[in-house]
């Protein structure tokens, strides 16, 4: 066996994992077709050892391997060349363990050295670069775009980040894990539940916890709260930019009124405090459980009646369609996750691939588009906040149906020389943690892949060939995360 | 002399006013309470008591432009006339001198956005001046039009096409109303045309093109464009104020139409998403239709039959 085939949130035996070449590897890897999962390494004494997932996503496994670098081996041949979707996995491999990946078409610093960082350029008569950022008009993060133009129309752009690096990954292997919840919901503020979960449960599945049922059932509810929220608040960011100023407003008053119900169940907006590992800190009563109702109910109304007012709309809508296509194969090539892949007829979630028994018992159907445009991102934002709510009213009833503890006092003491990988989906993707334990269960690596890691390219694809006018209504379009990518 | 004195009031203080009512009516389909209508006046007068800062890279003309462009502005306006009914120039074929007068003023404005060196304010500045080329002409067929008809080539010719009495009169006051409220839109940086709240740099027309302005010289082009755009709306307001109305009734009239114009601005403003970049120009040439369409009618008046 080359490969050792596992599940979402599974402990397996580091052991385990077959240690095979890399010839081997881009061989099964084209030989099975799925999709890259994580590609990362790790330290052991001299030498480096790389470990590969890849998803499966039509039966919900995971496929794990491994192979090891000698510590004189400073070189081999990149998977990129061949695979675009290695191209950031390569870049981060090489600036960490500097391995150099040979004939990698994009060789360039990801989160550090961005001093040495040298630009695609264009050269002729009328093309124009623009330089925007890292320091933008808007009160968003920092991150540099570069775009080779010729008069309005934008050719090639290029996306450098890595201003917020801050070294999450190390962080986590020092000190006390106490904080590390409170770590967690702070390594990207817009996905706070989505990463507190992820961390909860792999180290939930590291040590062998069981939480109570009960705690499982309010983790996805206010995942979900968190989708509906940040979709509705992007909706009205989408509005926003191409000054359509009633969607803006109404769309921005209705998200408060989605993060203000999470105040009343977690005391703050953005969920924070929520989740720990052993389970949550705030139970939902009855009352509360039938005002979340009644709120639901509230937004879905506002949201369905602005939707259909706007996209009634032929200014919105000229605006909106054909504008940062990317077409299925450039997602698909590129390894796209998430909304935006879902956008562009990817047919991937997480939620319901990797057998979440909480979604898949629900039966419900993905939602998903074909076209790629700013208009499918929208309109499946759209849906994903109607089908969220639906999943919020099922839980709630389920909820209800169950009685007991919502934490109990985790086991501190982690599994010796396991390996855990835990996905959940965020409202823009995939949220990836993995981690690795030694011999005596303490914690010796930990990955965390943010969906942005893989669609930041996509962005840099949809942009190119139309108007740098549009970009910025592209960009708000897929809402890419700076932090999840620099970590 | 009161007379002369509360136009000049009106000139210099009533664009805030015309800016603040567009925000209230903004505000108002927004379902917010907004600000005062007072605040953009409020606004340019903190601009004033700061310093400008200047970029090492500008030159001189980075610093002249704010004034020339305030200056051509004012002069531009002694041609227009406004509440009293009455331009102080009235000079034959001034809608010429108006055009270029305001010309100059844009002209330095472009090449003070240029004189930056940034790459934004570059392309702004083109956006402008692909823009402006194309209203020019329309411009001047429509007026020349309108001229030839009243056989005054002053903007009070204006006055005489709602005397032209019968549906002549009506038409070739709906088609120029169009034509000056799609230019309005234009000059005055308005949605669907540019959007004057965005931060988005990328997608900014005239705001991008004072980026690097500060302080009082920010001031003083806030000012310059609000007064810009409020002649254009006195322009409107000429097409429906009759002649030979008493003095006040016409200072009435005009604050009415001003007032009124701003709601339909603002309303315009909050119904509809900013065009794209490059359907911006089937707009524009919304108003070269309708000025061929003012020109086909006064030659069919002129010399049909």
């Amino acid at each position: 066996m080359n490969w050792i085939i596992t599940e979402n949130n599974n402990r397996i035996n580091t052991n385990d994992i077959p240690t095979i070449s890399l010839d081997e590897i881009k061989l099964d890897f084209c030989k099975l077709n799925l999709r890259l999962l994580a590609f990362f390494g790790k330290q052991e004494y001299d030498n480096v050892r790389l470990f590969v997932v890849l998803s499966d996503d039509k039966n919900g496994k995971l496929y794990i391997t491994s192979t090891l670098f000698d510590k004189n081996v400073k070189e081999y041949e990149s998977f990129t060349q061949c695979y675009s979707q290695f191209h950031n996995f390569e870049r981060e491999f090489y600036e960490e363990f500097k391995i150099k990946p040979l004939n990698h078409p994009w060789l360039k610093p990801l989160r550090k050295n961005q001093d040495k960082y040298s630009f695609f350029e264009m050269r002729g008569d009328e093309v124009h670069q623009v330089a925007v950022g890292p320091i933008h008009a808007g009160v968003i993060e920092p991150g540099h775009f570069r775009f080779m133009c010729h008069g309005e129309k934008v050719y090639d752009l290029e996306i450098m980040l890595g201003y917020q690096h801050r070294g999450v990954e190390d962080v986590l292997l020092k000190g006390s894990s106490r904080f590390n919840n409170r770590l967690m919901e702070s390594v990207c503020g817009d996905s706070v539940i989505a990463y507190n979960m992820a961390y909860s449960q792999n180290m939930e599945t590291l040590s062998d916890t069981k939480i109570p049922i009960r705690s499982e059932i309010i983790r996805r509810i206010a995942l979900e709260m968190e989708r509906i929220a940040v979709h509705i608040g992007d909706m009205g960011a989408i509005a926003g930019d191409i000054a359509y100023q009633m969607g803006a407003s109404i769309f921005g008053v209705t998200r408060t009124l989605v993060i203000n119900t999470m105040l009343e169940i977690t005391g703050s907006r953005f969920g924070r405090g929520l989740i720990d590992v052993g389970g949550v800190n705030f139970d939902i009563d009855e009352a509360l459980s039938s005002k979340i109702v009644e709120m639901l109910e509230g937004v879905a109304k506002t949201v369905d009646r602005t939707t259909k007012v706007m996209l009634n709309s032929p200014t919105v809508i000229s605006r909106l369609e054909r504008t940062g296509v990317v077409s299925t194969e450039t997602a698909k090539a590129l390894g796209a996750v998430g909304m935006a892949a879902r956008a562009s007829g990817v047919d991937i979630d997480s939620r319901f691939d990797l057998n979440d028994k909480w979604y898949t018992s629900l039966n419900l159907v993905k939602p998903f588009k074909a076209t790629g445009d700013v208009y499918s991102r929208f309109k499946l934002r759209y849906k994903e906040i109607k089908q969220s709510m639906k999943i919020v009213k099922a839980l709630l009833t389920k909820l209800s149906e169950t009685k007991g503890d919502i934490k109990i006092e985790p086991n501190l003491k982690l599994s010796e020389n396991s390996f855990v990988i835990s996905v959940i989906e965020g409202w823009r993707g995939e949220v990836v943690h993995i981690s690795l334990t030694g011999a005596n269960g303490e914690l010796l690596r930990y990955k965390i892949k943010d969906p942005s890691f893989n669609n930041w390219y996509m962005l840099a694809m949809a942009v190119r060939n139309n108007g740098i006018s549009d970009f910025p209504l592209c960009n708000k379009s897929f809402n890419l995360s700076y932090c999840g990518n620099d970590l | 002399m009161l007379i002369t004195l509360l136009n000049i009031f009106i000139l210099l203080i009533a664009p805030f006013l015309m800016i603040g009512v567009i925000k209230k009516t903004k505000a108002f389909w927004a379902g917010r309470k907004g600000v005062s209508i007072f605040q953009p006046l409020w606004d340019c007068i903190r601009l004033m008591k700061k310093t400008s800062v200047y970029s090492k890279t500008t030159s001189w003309v980075f610093r002249v432009a704010p004034l020339i462009g305030f200056v051509s502005v004012l002069f531009a306006s002694l041609f227009v006339p406004l509440a009293n009914g009455e331009a102080v120039i009235n000079l034959q074929f001034s809608f010429i001198i108006f055009a270029y007068v305001l010309g100059l003023g844009k002209f330095f404005a472009l090449i003070s956005a240029l004189d930056t060196g940034s790459s934004f304010e570059g392309m702004g500045a083109s956006r402008e001046a692909c823009f402006s080329t194309i209203v020019e002409p329309a411009f001047f067929i429509a007026l020349a039009s309108i001229s030839a008809l009243s056989q005054n080539y002053t903007f009070e010719s204006f006055k005489y096409i709602l005397s032209e009495a019968g549906i002549y009169g009506y038409l070739l006051i709906a088609l120029m109303g169009v034509t000056l409220f799609i230019m309005l839109l234009i000059e005055g940086c308005r949605v669907p045309v540019d959007d004057p709240n965005t931060h988005l740099e990328l997608t900014m027309i005239h705001e991008v093109m004072i980026l690097d302005n500060s302080g009082i010289d920010l001031g003083i082009i806030t000012w310059t464009a609000a007064i810009k755009m409020f002649l254009f709306e006195a322009l409107i307001a000429n097409l429906l104020i009759p002649l030979g109305l008493p003095i006040i009734s016409t200072i009435a009239l005009f604050l009415t139409i001003i007032t009124i114009l701003s709601i339909i601005v603002g309303t315009v403003e909050s119904a509809i998403a900013r065009f794209r970049m490059t359907h911006i120009f089937e707009f524009i040439f919304i108003m070269s239709l309708t000025a061929l369409l003012i020109l086909a009618l006064v030659t069919y008046r002129l010399y049909g039959n």
